[in-house]
């Protein structure tokens, strides 16, 4: 309110200035530094945000390559990682038949089940979210009983799957989906449940259907809540996917850092951890991008 | 008087909490005529925003009974729109689409340009076509209210109820957005029923003034005919004596006979 006020004193001061006597125009030397100029933002953005992170990657490199080269260290340099997994590192999509693959192949595989166990908690989650956020009867009966499962550690669900899918492949997928869906669940709970009562009562107004007060109101009302379920979720699956893939074998990325460890190959391994850390991080982002997209201009005002 | 158009007959409402009732409003009557400016005054807590949630049938009435047009009120319905006093537009729909939710909805059988022309006019009604793109963030409060009243009219509603439509803005962005109200009634002729606070508003806009006692059991202590002809001016009521008589009774109802007991 009060910024409003101070609009209108400058609405009022302005017409004062027309009335000053006109200052005469100096042409200024034509600029030469344009492109400069132009390279300007991009240039303080590489500073700002690529610059600092390389810097401590690079001392971490460095204290890690002097740490390590000493006579007895258990874990190799970073040079040491490069020689010895230089074909892991160049040649991700190389295929040698089994479980003998690029380390891209194994990621798509843990990818591929992350994104179906995701995909399923994604649709449940939200599901069931809205039902519980909409009814105080199922929050009532559903809520307690939420509150106990989502505790329960995803490996620990991974023997129960097995033994009712008697298969590796269904068992990641289902301890994916159990490990993402609790904060999907929750956070759209807790989204329709602040759904303010002012939207409510306009769709009362307009007599909106319930399937129209789905579409129209409460999705897009609840989505930053949606969205910060989502993220947290998908992060939860990577996590949970390396772990689940360690114990059933097969393609993975999970199984690959294993297999690497049971026939000592630390180098190897390394390299593999760096690959889980980008994805994760790129997941991490894709995830916020969207949710960015979606819910741009829902903030409260 | 005329047929009334709106009415509210022995209006009873209470709510209850556990064993705890807690009467808000008690023998309500009104009667409202087509076209008619209706002012509700009266301190905060009072029951004046209960009073027009009972007529926009957001909350059930106890006892009595709400009529409008010969049909017995049950619930909310677009042929009561309402402006709530925080706008409540959609913030994830531009200007445009958050009437076009209500034009869609309450103008189904028209074609696509028919509706696209309503949403057009409403907005020009109200002097915000420019910002049809824009989304309630980026437009100020002034504005936001307008496209409110934008999106009620949209309804073409029997009766307009607006709760304290003018009440978060600045004294300025309000008498501007007065002046509009006024002009728009000129013009649709609607009827409308109108929460304020401000003793000036009330009777500036206003045909009748409905004052309420205060709570609890609130009820109607005394209603004050506004006879000033319409179009009204601002600047020439100011020293009209009708309009001065107006306030003073209003005032003398809200500051002497109804002193504010408590601060709500």
């Amino acid at each position: 309110m009060n910024t409003a006020v101070r609009k209108q004193d400058l609405s009022v001061v302005a017409p004062l200035k027309v009335e000053l006597p006109q200052a005469t125009v100096l042409t200024l030397p034509e600029r030469k530094a344009a492109r400069l100029i132009s390279f300007k933002p991009v240039l303080d953005r590489l500073v700002t945000v690529v610059l600092p992170p390389l810097a401590v990657l690079t001392l971490f490199l460095l204290i890690w390559q002097v740490l390590a080269s000493r006579t007895g260290s258990s874990l190799p340099p970073p040079t040491q990682v490069f020689a010895d997994s230089r074909d892991l590192i160049l040649h991700p999509f190389f295929d040698n038949g089994g479980t003998d693959k690029g380390l891209g192949f194994h990621i798509l595989a843990s990818l591929s089940r992350v994104a179906i166990g995701y995909a399923i908690a994604a649709v449940v989650g939200v599901g069931l979210g809205t039902l519980v956020g909409q009814s105080v009867y199922f929050m009532r009966g559903f809520d307690p009983i939420f509150q106990v499962l989502r505790t329960v550690p995803p490996l620990a669900w991974l023997p129960i799957s097995l033994a009712a899918f008697r298969d590796g492949q269904p068992s990641a997928i289902f301890v994916i989906f159990i490990t993402a869906v609790w904060p999907v669940i929750i956070n759209t709970a807790a989204g329709i449940r602040n759904i303010p009562q002012d939207y409510r009562n306009v769709a009362r107004v307009l007599q909106l259907n319930p399937y129209e007060y789905f579409t129209k109101i409460m999705v897009p009302a609840a989505a930053p809540y949606i969205f910060t379920g989502l993220r947290i979720g998908v992060g939860l699956s990577w996590l949970a996917i390396v772990a689940a893939e360690m114990l059933i074998g097969g393609v993975g990325i999970g199984f690959f850092i294993w297999d690497a460890w049971n026939s000592s190959l630390i180098s190897d391994i390394i390299v593999a951890l760096v690959y889980v850390g980008l994805v994760g991080f790129v997941l991490d982002r894709i995830i916020a991008f969207a949710g960015h997209v979606v819910t741009r201009g829902t903030a409260v005002n | 008087m005329l047929k009334p158009y709106l009415s509210l007959s022995l209006v009873n409402k209470s709510f209850q909490r556990g064993n705890v009732v807690s009467e808000v409003l008690k023998g309500i009557s009104l009667d409202v005529a087509k076209g008619e400016y209706v002012s509700l005054i009266g301190h905060s807590g009072c029951g004046k925003s209960t009073m027009l949630n009972l007529i926009a049938g957001l909350t059930p009435v106890t006892s009595g009974a709400v009529t409008l047009d010969d049909k017995h009120v049950q619930g909310p319905g677009p042929d009561r729109a309402v402006v709530f006093q925080n706008h409540s537009l959609l913030p994830w729909l531009t200007v445009f689409e958050n009437i076009k939710l209500a034009v869609d909805k309450v103008w189904r059988s028209e074609n696509a340009a028919a509706r696209k022309t309503r949403i057009m006019d409403c907005l020009n009604l109200v002097h915000m076509a420019h910002a049809a793109e824009k989304r309630p963030a980026e437009i100020s409060g002034g504005m936001k209210q307008r496209v409110g009243i934008a999106r009620a009219l949209a309804m073409e509603p029997k009766v307009l109820l607006l709760d304290e439509p003018f009440g978060a803005l600045d004294a300025l962005t309000r008498a501007h957005l007065q002046d509009q109200v006024m002009q728009i009634h000129q013009m649709l002729n609607n009827t409308v029923i109108m929460i304020t606070h401000d003793v000036d508003e009330a009777v500036l806009l206003s045909d009748r003034i409905v004052m309420l006692t205060n709570g609890p059991a609130a009820t109607i202590g005394d209603i004050h005919t506004v006879k000033l002809t319409r179009p009204r001016k601002r600047l020439e009521l100011v020293t009209d004596p009708t309009y001065i008589r107006a306030r003073e009774a209003v005032l003398k109802f809200l500051y002497e006979r109804n002193k504010f007991v408590e601060a709500a």
